[in-house]
């Protein structure tokens, strides 16, 4: 209880902050309104079915970028570490594609799928590709050697052996990649729906901020974020059983 | 069937980035039908290797090992072994991991659940069906691989080194456990072990290999296949045929310190 309150304690001084600071006028109140206005803007949005429409649209895109990512990111990476041409031909592109900025992937993406949702999966889809393969790569590569034996003896075949042995072996490395490619989704899809986009909680910030509405401006900054936190405690939460064999 | 025979059998390891290891050079030797054969040597002479090979693990790229007559080629369930460092796997639980190959065996479930229970009994680990790898001991999970290896019921059972986590209890146990095994559903036994007195008390016959690059050395006949028991271990015999061994495998065990050095 005690460690809980200290540990959301900077948060706390963060919001009286927050408060005070305008309120005091230290800074203009257009520039940085009070938190108490962008909680009321909040509510509002609430009511409006603003944040019910725009949300629900942004974790749509989210899940399905994600998604794909995962499933196409373990896959590619399980079989780089399997079978050797797959990594001749994979590993360079990876190593070479790994430090491209990855918001320089959402023009091309618009550019090839058009406004819609279609460019904000693509552009997590990409964005996130990278950290599932990259995780996924390493941990099957480090299954050791006499677990797959163990499993050939046993009678496995080799589809077995990478579905029953090498994955579940990976899965530390798996789900961490996947903790990463999570934080990166969030950034992809607002970055993506920032800057061109008809729906979505990117759309709904940068409407507010054209028209001059901050503390709703505020107030979808405020929620994106607090989702973004929440989703990654969930997720260490959910990692926390998926490895609880870890002892 | 289930005679097997390694002829002029050598193995060198090439890693990648260092020396190439020669591991074991033109080793022969010829294990009976039903017969229990203790690979016994100090560590480093190449037993695992000799094991993996015949486990089809690793590819026989100079000499022939042949199983009933006929060349491995590969891993296979008639011959079942338990790995040195236990091969366990951390995300499955006891039940979980002996059930494993029990699946791959396509045996009906509750056919697979009740040679489980019978196995998890046997190596007194009941009550911890539900527990992972990571929270036993060595020792029990030794024991774990050794009930997930018997599970399927292999007529060749390859042990390298099954009891050295064990304390000298539980091993004792251990060795009894396994003559009654074998001579419940005979059995052609590989045995690796570095304990003179292990080899000595299980096998019909000890195989002393010599430091690296592994050759075998001497065969051993210890004679005493008919009367194993606790009793035989306070016998004159058994303390000379100890004694004999010793000498044997004392001059290679100093060999392999020195070239360690
Ligand atoms: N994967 C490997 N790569 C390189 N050298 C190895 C490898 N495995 C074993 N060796 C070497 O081969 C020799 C025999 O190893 P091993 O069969 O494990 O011996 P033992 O089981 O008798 O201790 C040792 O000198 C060891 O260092
Ligand atoms: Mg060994």
């Amino acid at each position: 209880m005690r460690s809980a309150v200290v540990r959301y304690s900077p948060l706390l001084l963060l919001a009286i902050a927050w408060e005070a600071v305008p309120r005091l006028g230290l800074v203009d109140p257009d520039t940085l309104p009070p938190l108490s206005a962008v909680l009321r803007a909040w509510i509002g949005l609430l009511r409006d079915g603003d944040l019910a429409v725009n949300g629900l649209s942004s974790l749509q895109n989210l899940t399905a970028g994600l998604v794909l990512a995962i499933v196409v990111g373990v896959a590619l990476g399980v079989l780089m570490a399997w079978y050797w041409p797959v990594e001749v031909l994979v590993n360079p592109l990876v190593r070479i594609l790994y430090p491209l900025p990855r918001s320089a992937l959402i023009p091309v993406m618009i550019l090839w799928f058009g406004l819609g949702a279609a460019s904000k999966i693509a552009a997590v889809f990409l964005g996130c590709l990278l950290p599932v393969v990259i995780g996924a790569f390493n941990g099957a590569r480090g299954v050791e050697q006499v677990l797959i034996w163990s499993a050939r003896a046993a009678g496995a075949t080799s589809l077995e052996v990478l579905r029953e042995v090498v994955v579940p072996a990976a899965m530390p490395e798996i789900l961490a990649g996947i903790r990463n490619a999570l934080a990166l989704s969030f950034i992809l899809l607002v970055a993506a729906e920032l800057l061109i986009s008809q729906r979505g909680m990117g759309y709904l910030i940068s409407s507010f901020g054209e028209a001059g509405a901050y503390d709703a401006m505020f107030a979808g900054v405020l929620t994106v974020s607090a989702v973004g936190f929440f989703a990654d405690r969930l997720y260490l939460l959910v990692m926390g059983w998926a490895l609880r064999w870890r002892g | 069937m289930t005679g097997i025979s390694f002829h002029e059998v050598s193995h060198t390891y090439r890693p990648p980035r260092s020396a190439p290891t020669l591991a074991l050079e033109r080793v022969s030797l010829d294990v009976r039908e039903r017969e229990f054969l203790a690979l016994l040597g100090p560590s480093g002479c190449g037993k695992s290797t000799l094991l993996y090979l015949l486990g089809g693990f690793l590819p026989v790229e100079a000499g022939a090992v042949t199983v009933a007559g006929k060349p491995v080629t590969g891993p296979g369930p008639d011959r079942g072994i338990v790995f040195q460092n236990f091969a366990l796997y951390p995300w499955k639980t006891v039940r979980q991991n002996i059930l494993y190959g029990l699946e791959k065996q396509r045996l009906p479930r509750a056919e697979r659940e009740r040679r489980a229970r019978e196995l998890i009994e046997l190596v007194h680990l009941g009550g911890f069906d539900n527990s992972y790898p990571a929270q036993l001991s060595g020792g029990m999970k030794q024991r774990v691989a050794i009930a997930r290896t018997l599970a399927v019921d292999p007529a060749i059972l390859l042990m390298d080194e099954p009891f050295g986590a064990l304390d000298a209890q539980t091993r004792a146990l251990m060795h009894e456990e396994l003559l009654a095994i074998i001579r419940r559903t005979p059995k052609t036994v590989v045995f690796v072990t570095h304990d003179v007195r292990e080899a000595v008390y299980l096998a019909d016959r000890v195989a002393v290999m010599s430091a690296r690059p592994g050759r075998i050395k001497e065969i051993v006949d210890t004679g005493f296949a008919g009367e194993k028991g606790p009793a035989l271990t306070g016998t004159r015999a058994f303390a000379d045929k100890v004694e004999h061994l010793w000498d044997l495998v004392r001059g290679e065990a100093i060999l392999a310190q020195t070239r360690r050095d």
